[in-house]
């Protein structure tokens, strides 16, 4: 196989590219750098650095109105994740044999979430749930989470049942299996690592939701971010960034595991 | 392979459509109900309290988009909301033009490394899109602030006397808009410029073009379907974006989501807000519908037509 680059190296590098290219790279993840480096500071002002502590880790891990906040996020991300990854598994499957215009018509309110801004998202599901009298709070949110992760979870399932060789259906249907049993024993263990990749980002993105929480949050569904939100309003200290880091932490470990899966079952 | 996938010819253990149905059900419960409560609500009375709509019909809040009533009832002419969706725009638009121009070096030198470098470099570029947006916003509120390390750095080599305002201000807000939707430009172009066959750039150089010239009327051209999808995906969010403005404009730069967030909170004025975001889905499909002319013309101009062209 030949790549471009075993065709000569006189075009590779256009100049200039590979030094903009390192200082986009620095963009995208100095500020990050910021943000964890000044979690470790003992000041209260977060960015007048005075010395090496951990005593902000220590303060909001033992803050109860965070531990609330955190346990509302979990509670939150899980049951979205579980909900929102049968829907897209269901979708995926269903959208292979839908006619046309039914595939169009499902497909635009999939992905509608990602085109609408989030913010009149927010304020439309904040007015449904007033209207018909659904109280605000933890399971509002979850609600609401659940149909923006629909898009997040669908995305991988689909490229994986994409990959499955359809005569294994033929298969087993010769062999006897019926529609459930082969469901059980042929999709889904097929669609597996998609459906992990799925759940996975699926779960980050609930996680890191800010603003549909928000409005949605009511008195007792403080969520992580939004309690992140009212920290950064109020008074900013390198606690701030302790909760921050711990927050970017989960999000990194869990993409890259979503990313290995999806890499190492193609 | 004739029958396959046909939606008359079910074939054993494939599922069948109805497998969809319980998700369809669901978005429309919970994505198409709300924007047509939305819809609705923008055509309804204020309530009393504020919170909520009293269901009799007016226009009203389409005229406060335009108008705005003294004490005395006497309606006069107020642009203060129009400026604010054409800075809107414009912020947006400006967001997606950095980014398009930080974006096409980066995709470029990706899409000519070695292919097993390229999959971890863009794994690379898509970490911080998965990351929390208020977190990312934030960064911003630390590095740009007063006593912050751009400052610090600035007035500790002497540079400056006294530390730069830049937070709270335009230009905060538009670096954070930039920050966080580079991503979504970088991504695109890359996945075009993957495609492209190097070789025709290489055979264009050989040929005697000018780097510059070979960028412009050979590898540009090629990437354009990715230029055009990365500034619908940059602009779009760009323009109902709420935590850039919130945090990092200082409520100097408010963006139409700020107002929108107001009304359904502290102004309790629910269907302004509505109609001011009926006007966002408005603006948005208008997007759409301009980049979707601009991508059918723009697709007739292939990579090779242009080599055709430069030769």
């Amino acid at each position: 196989m030949r790549t471009p680059r075993g065709t000569g190296t006189s075009l590779k590098n256009f100049p200039l590219f590979g030094p903009i290219a390192a200082v986009v790279f620095a963009f995208l993840y100095i500020p990050l750098v910021f943000v964890v480096g000044y979690s470790f500071n003992s000041n209260r002002v977060v960015t007048v650095w005075k010395g090496f502590s951990l005593e902000w880790y220590a303060d909001v891990l033992t803050n109860d109105d965070i531990q609330r906040a955190v346990m509302n996020s979990l509670r939150v991300a899980s049951i979205s994740t579980v909900l929102s990854v049968l829907f897209a598994t269901g979708l995926a499957i269903g959208l292979l044999r839908m006619a046309r215009a039914g595939r169009t018509f499902a497909w635009s309110l999939i992905m509608a979430p990602l085109v609408i801004p989030e913010i009149v998202f927010a304020i439309g599901t904040l007015a449904l749930f007033v209207q018909i009298r659904f109280p605000l709070g933890v399971d509002a949110i979850t609600l609401a989470h659940t149909a923006f992760c629909i898009p997040f979870a669908l995305l991988p399932i689909r490229a994986r049942l994409r990959t499955v060789d359809l005569s294994i259906y033929e298969a087993a249907a010769d062999l006897g299996a019926n529609e459930w049993t082969i469901f059980r024993r042929i999709t889904l263990p097929l669609l597996a690592p998609g459906i992990v990749a799925g759940a996975l980002l699926a779960f980050i993105i609930s996680l890191d939701d800010f603003i549909v929480s928000y409005f949605l949050a009511g008195a007792g569904g403080t969520t992580l971010p939004v309690y992140i939100f009212g920290m950064i309003r109020n008074a900013i200290t390198p606690g701030v960034n302790a909760l921050s880091t711990l927050l970017l932490l989960v999000s990194v470990v869990i993409v890259t595991i979503s990313y290995i899966i999806t890499r190492r079952k193609r | 392979m004739a029958r396959r996938r046909t939606a008359s010819a079910p074939r054993a253990g494939q599922g069948s459509w109805w497998a969809g149905l319980p998700g369809i059900a669901y978005l429309i419960a919970l994505v198409l109900a709300p924007l047509v409560i939305i819809v609705i609500f923008s055509f309804l009375s204020r309530a009393k309290l504020g919170v909520g709509v009293k269901w009799e019909f007016t226009i009203q809040p389409y005229v406060e988009l335009f108008y705005s009533e003294s004490l005395s009832g006497e309606r006069s002419f107020d642009p203060t909301y129009l400026q604010i969706f054409f800075n809107s725009v414009l912020y947006s638009l400006i967001t997606a033009l950095v980014c398009l121009a930080l974006s096409i070096p980066i995709a470029l030198w990706i899409a000519t490394r070695p292919p097993k470098w390229r999959t971890l470099l863009v794994f690379l570029v898509t970490i911080p899109f998965w990351t929390s947006l208020l977190i990312r916003t934030y960064a911003f509120v630390i590095i740009l602030n007063d006593n912050g390390p751009i400052n610090g750095a600035l007035t500790g080599l002497g540079i400056l006397a006294e530390p730069l305002p830049m937070l709270y201000t335009p230009f905060a807000t538009i670096v954070g808009l930039v920050y966080s939707f580079l991503p979504f430009m970088i991504l695109p172009i890359y996945a075009s410029a993957e495609r492209f066959d190097f070789r025709l750039a290489e055979a264009a150089y050989d040929l005697g073009a000018t780097k510059a010239k070979v960028l412009r009327r050979i590898v540009l051209p090629a990437v354009r379907p990715g230029i055009i999808a990365g500034l619908i995906l940059v602009f779009i969010p760009a323009l109902g974006s709420y935590l850039a403005p919130e945090l990092l404009g200082g409520g100097k730069t408010s963006m139409i989501a700020n107002v929108i967030a107001a009304q359904f909170g502290a102004s309790r004025n629910w269907p302004f807000g509505a109609a001011l975001s009926v006007m966002v889905l408005v603006l948005v499909m208008v997007a759409l519908v301009i980049f979707a002319v601009v991508a059918r013309r723009s697709s007739r101009r292939g990579a090779n037509q242009s080599l055709e062209s430069l030769l």
